[in-house]
């Protein structure tokens, strides 16, 4: 595998942070924004998503019958389907198809090569036919504004909607300047834009073909849907008397009644606008006119059609030609496929690029393949160019799943993106220092993966060690020959921080006080003072690896502050979450530890506790992908009983719990919060902000999508800088505040290396005796 | 209702900068004609009693179309929610001259525009039944932002005005 090394990674990222990340940035979080604010404003939106999914869940399902449908249909109208089985069979089909064109009816315009128009379309890069039909001697204009800027540019799309987002408007200018000459300098974008519509309008009115692709295609009509801004699309299809549109099977939908949510959302989606410009939905042949401009005097209306061509005959005006190619190109094999079968749902609005930290800072030229690029883009480059294109780039998912509530089709793109990581994992060659992790992994997985991973992976069993020797553990890990030695062989880079492992781990501490006996003691002091709940509940505190090894100090907040409002908590040995396992794509692993988990709380939970939990990304395993590595009826349970720490404090406020009992704030205090992003997702950055209003302080949240430290990836050499220029955007959210808590360990962590000051977990303001910043 | 309807599609095209007019089927020509800048291009209106000025070229030529400045459509019917209008593709041409020309003016009888997307598709798959198969939904001006700002009238028209029918 010709995988880039870690310093080869850490550079080429470094060169796109430095020429691309400013203009895609400015992009891709405008249009995520405008997308936010699009779908809160639409009332129906998780209904419309709802509706979206179960219909391509449904068109995949049956999608070799559509396939059918589709070809009667629009045989029936008068044109032709091919289904291509890969790219160089399609590519040979459309050839063919412009040569007879050409052959039959001469060339159109002032020289003798065959000419092609297209609109903006990613199957047509993904099958790389413009450099096909260019080595058959046709001529080839891309006619999408972006999509033609790349292809004077000679470069590739960096944004699956906003194909040249990477190039700002002085560099479009530069280019134009130099390559047309024209007689006044380009400047503005207007002026760029005019000549463009006057250059291209003149290549349109002269191609003897045009190629569109498909957003959608309805079997049983034979309509294609093709949803643009521009206009160019309409043109293309209109214009020449012959059109090809090239769709990936998968866009087939059975019916125009399914059309209907997809056209409602995908603008929404993808540029946060309510519809787009132009959705275009044509059963071609249509009864349009082909317009000849060699004949400019002839009247595009042909004589008597008006009559004869009546719109309902259903075979369009007789000039036109229609061809659709459908595209397999590893498409069947995905359908097959359990885990990536969802990827074919994806209507490639890019909305989860732009919900993407990552992407923002360094666009689809790092966080993408061959082809595609973003989240979802791990899914289709393994589907269609093979594993070894999406293994570039797989590692840029954190698995922070912002994009998961962006996806219109409630694609679960990060964990497409952690089944690819896993079956890379597996495909790699064992690594000659395979023995220094070995002793420390008792891991589920094959020999062969990356040591680093597998070090991170197995995170806990590292942390219960090193607090084993702790202090002297941390002594060696800081010093200089060991970091060295740690970032050649686990690539952890020797610029960031170790975590500091403590001597007493939580629940030795807890221990150590008088264990569950004594903590139901504090807590019914605690009620006959006043400060109590009106419910009988009893928690189980969560000892995740960071709480319980290295932030010792929140653990220890978690247990005051629920015993202060009146609730015993226990604080037993757990095993991991299975967390770790999962962002390093140890899938077999994080199955083990989920069972071991969940068998070790089953008693709990059948004695009435509550499972409260301080680290967000356990929770959010527990709540999102053990749906996946449980029985149905355990995840349920266990789901149903697990809670985020400041969500429980919340209900126990809301259930009579007295504030006073905890540290309050003057009623105005202001600090800054940063939620996680899996506690986003999870819909729980709302409690904590409330709790903290209701104990006297005024948070204010922090818009940037993350933190960029991630668990392990901000510590990996090959993504250091890339963690910190997408933390560097929180930390100037929340510098200028005296007080900054953040409810993640990492996030913790990366802001506190930024700002050089504490962050403390929000339950460490708010225990009794809390700890001021 | 009708006029409820009427008045969310004006909202919607505001916000969109198209501009809207109500007129009578009898006052309906001359309104076009202060609309359009020539040289026009149109396809013939089918509402009763309503025809297109006499500046208007029907059965346009290709030269006809590269060089009209506006071009005058029918719609089959509008969606008052998003301002969209529903060009069909009709054998006289109303796609291509509302595509072609800088300024696209579109024609649609008040009973035609309809409160949501739900009943344009309704009213799209009665076209469908009956033949009416290629439609494109029209939502404000050609637009684009790759060239590193928004800009209007790219490949598509930079000026849509609206014509309502008040009594058709």
């Amino acid at each position: 595998m010709a995988q880039r090394s870690r310093t080869q990674t850490a550079d080429h990222i470094r060169h796109l942070l430095e020429t691309e990340g400013e203009a895609i940035h400015a992009q891709a979080s405008h249009s995520n924004e405008r997308r936010d604010a699009t779908y809160a404003a639409t009332d129906d939106i998780e209904e419309l998503r709802t509706e979206a999914r179960a219909i391509k869940e449904d068109a995949i399902d049956r999608l070799p019958d559509l396939i059918e449908t589709v070809r009667e249909a629009v045989e029936a109208n008068g044109g032709t389907v091919y289904v291509a089985d890969d790219a160089a069979d399609a590519n040979a089909y459309v050839a063919d198809v412009v040569e007879t064109r050409t052959e039959e009816n001469g060339v159109v315009g002032e020289t003798d090569t065959p000419s092609v128009v297209k609109s903006k379309s990613m199957t047509t890069e993904e099958i790389d036919l413009n450099d096909a039909l260019a080595a058959e001697g046709i001529d080839v204009t891309e006619t999408d504004l972006g999509e033609w800027v790349l292809q004077v540019a000679d470069d590739t799309p960096s944004h699956i909607v906003g194909p040249a987002m990477h190039i700002s408007r002085a560099e479009i200018a530069d280019l134009f300047n130099e390559r047309f000459d024209p007689d006044e300098p380009f400047e503005t974008a207007a002026e760029l834009t005019q000549f463009a519509r006057d250059h291209l309008g003149e290549r349109i009115t002269e191609a003897d073909v045009g190629i569109t692709g498909a957003n959608f295609v309805v079997a049983d009509s034979g309509t294609i849907a093709l949803v643009t801004n521009e206009g160019n699309a309409r043109k293309c299809a209109v214009t020449p008397d012959t059109h090809v549109a090239v769709a990936g099977v998968e866009k087939l939908i059975p019916t125009l009644s399914d059309l209907e949510p997809f056209v409602d959302i995908i603008a929404k989606s993808a540029t946060g606008q309510p519809i787009s410009q132009y959705v275009t939905m044509l059963s071609p042949p249509t009864d349009s006119p082909t317009i000849d401009f060699d004949s400019p005097d002839e009247p595009i209306v042909g004589e008597g059609t008006g009559d004869e061509s009546d719109s309902a005959d259903g075979t369009g005006d007789p000039d036109r030609d229609f061809h659709l190619v459908l595209l397999d190109n590893g498409r069947t094999d995905m359908r097959e496929d359990d885990q990536l079968r969802e990827t074919l749902y994806c209507i490639r609005c890019g909305a989860c690029s732009n919900s993407c930290a990552n992407f923002q800072s360094v666009g689809g030229h790092g966080f993408g393949g061959e082809t595609y690029s973003g989240g979802i883009a791990t899914g289709w480059e393994a589907g269609v160019h093979g594993q070894d294109s999406a293994a570039e780039f797989n590692d840029l998912c954190t698995g922070c799943t912002n994009c998961v509530d962006a996806c219109p089709v409630k694609i679960d793109i990060p964990w497409i993106n952690t089944v690819v990581r896993d079956r890379v994992n597996r495909s790699d060659e064992p690594e000659a220092y395979d023995f220094l992790v070995d002793g420390l992994t008792p891991d589920a997985e094959e020999g062969g993966l990356d040591p680093g991973k597998r070090f991170f992976g197995n995170i806990g069993t590292v942390a219960k060690a090193a607090s084993a020797t702790a202090p002297v553990s941390n002594w060696l890990a800081d010093a200089g020959p060991i970091r060295v030695a740690l970032e050649r062989t686990l690539g952890i880079d020797r610029r960031r921080d170790l975590p500091t492992f403590q001597r007493e781990s939580l629940v030795e501490w807890f221990e150590g006080r008088g264990g569950a006996e004594a903590s139901s003691r504090r807590a019914d002091q605690a009620a006959a003072r006043g400060g109590g709940a009106d419910l009988d509940r009893e928690v189980v505190c969560y000892p995740d690896v960071y709480t319980n090894y290295v932030d010792v100090e929140r653990g220890k907040a978690a247990v005051r502050a629920l015993e202060a409002l009146g609730v015993p908590v226990r604080v037993p040995d757990l095993p991991e979450s299975g967390r770790a396992a999962l962002s390093q794509g140890m899938i077999a692993t994080a199955d083990e530890q989920a069972s071991k988990l969940y068998a070790a709380v089953a008693e709990d939970l059948d004695a009435g506790r509550d499972v409260v939990v301080i680290e967000p990304s356990d929770l959010a395993a527990m709540h999102r992908e053990y749906e996946r590595l449980l029985p149905e009826a355990s995840f349920e349970r266990l789901r149903e009983n697990s809670y985020e720490i400041c969500e429980y404090v919340y209900g126990l406020l809301e259930n009579g719990a007295d504030p006073s009992a905890l540290s309050t704030g003057d009623g105005a205090e202001p600090i800054a919060y940063h939620s996680h992003c899996q506690q986003r997702t999870l819909a729980l950055e709302a409690p904590t902000v409330a709790v903290l209003e209701r104990c006297g302080y005024a948070p204010a949240t922090a818009d940037a999508e993350c933190c960029g430290m991630a668990g392990s990836f901000g510590y990996k050499q090959e993504y250091y800088e890339l963690s910190v220029d997408v933390g560097e955007r929180l930390a100037t959210q929340v510098e200028d505040a005296e007080t900054v808590v953040a409810s993640g360990t990492s996030c913790g962590d990366q802001l506190e290396a930024l700002l050089e000051r504490s962050v403390p977990h929000p339950i460490e303001l708010l225990a009794p005796g809390g700890r001021r910043t | 209702m009708t006029v409820d309807t009427v008045g969310r599609f004006e909202r919607a095209l505001e916000g969109l900068e198209v501009g809207l007019e109500r007129v009578s089927a009898a006052d309906a020509s001359e309104r076009i004609e202060r609309i359009v800048e020539e040289p026009a291009v149109g396809a013939p209106l089918p509402f009763e009693g309503v025809s297109l000025p006499a500046g208007v070229t029907t059965e346009p030529t290709a030269g006809d179309l590269e060089a009209a400045r506006t071009g005058v459509t029918p719609v089959g019917f509008a969606v008052a929610e998003y301002g969209t209008v529903a060009v069909e593709s009709t054998a006289d041409g109303a796609e291509p001259i509302s595509l072609y020309p800088d300024r696209h003016v579109a024609v649609v009888a008040e009973s035609d525009v309809v409160p949501d997307l739900s009943a344009g598709f309704e009213r799209l798959a009665e076209g469908f039944d009956a033949g009416r198969d290629s439609v494109v939904f029209a939502t404000g001006r050609s637009a684009t932002a790759d060239m590193g700002d928004l800009v209007h009238g790219v490949h598509g028209p930079g000026d849509v005005d609206v014509i309502v029918l008040e009594d058709r």
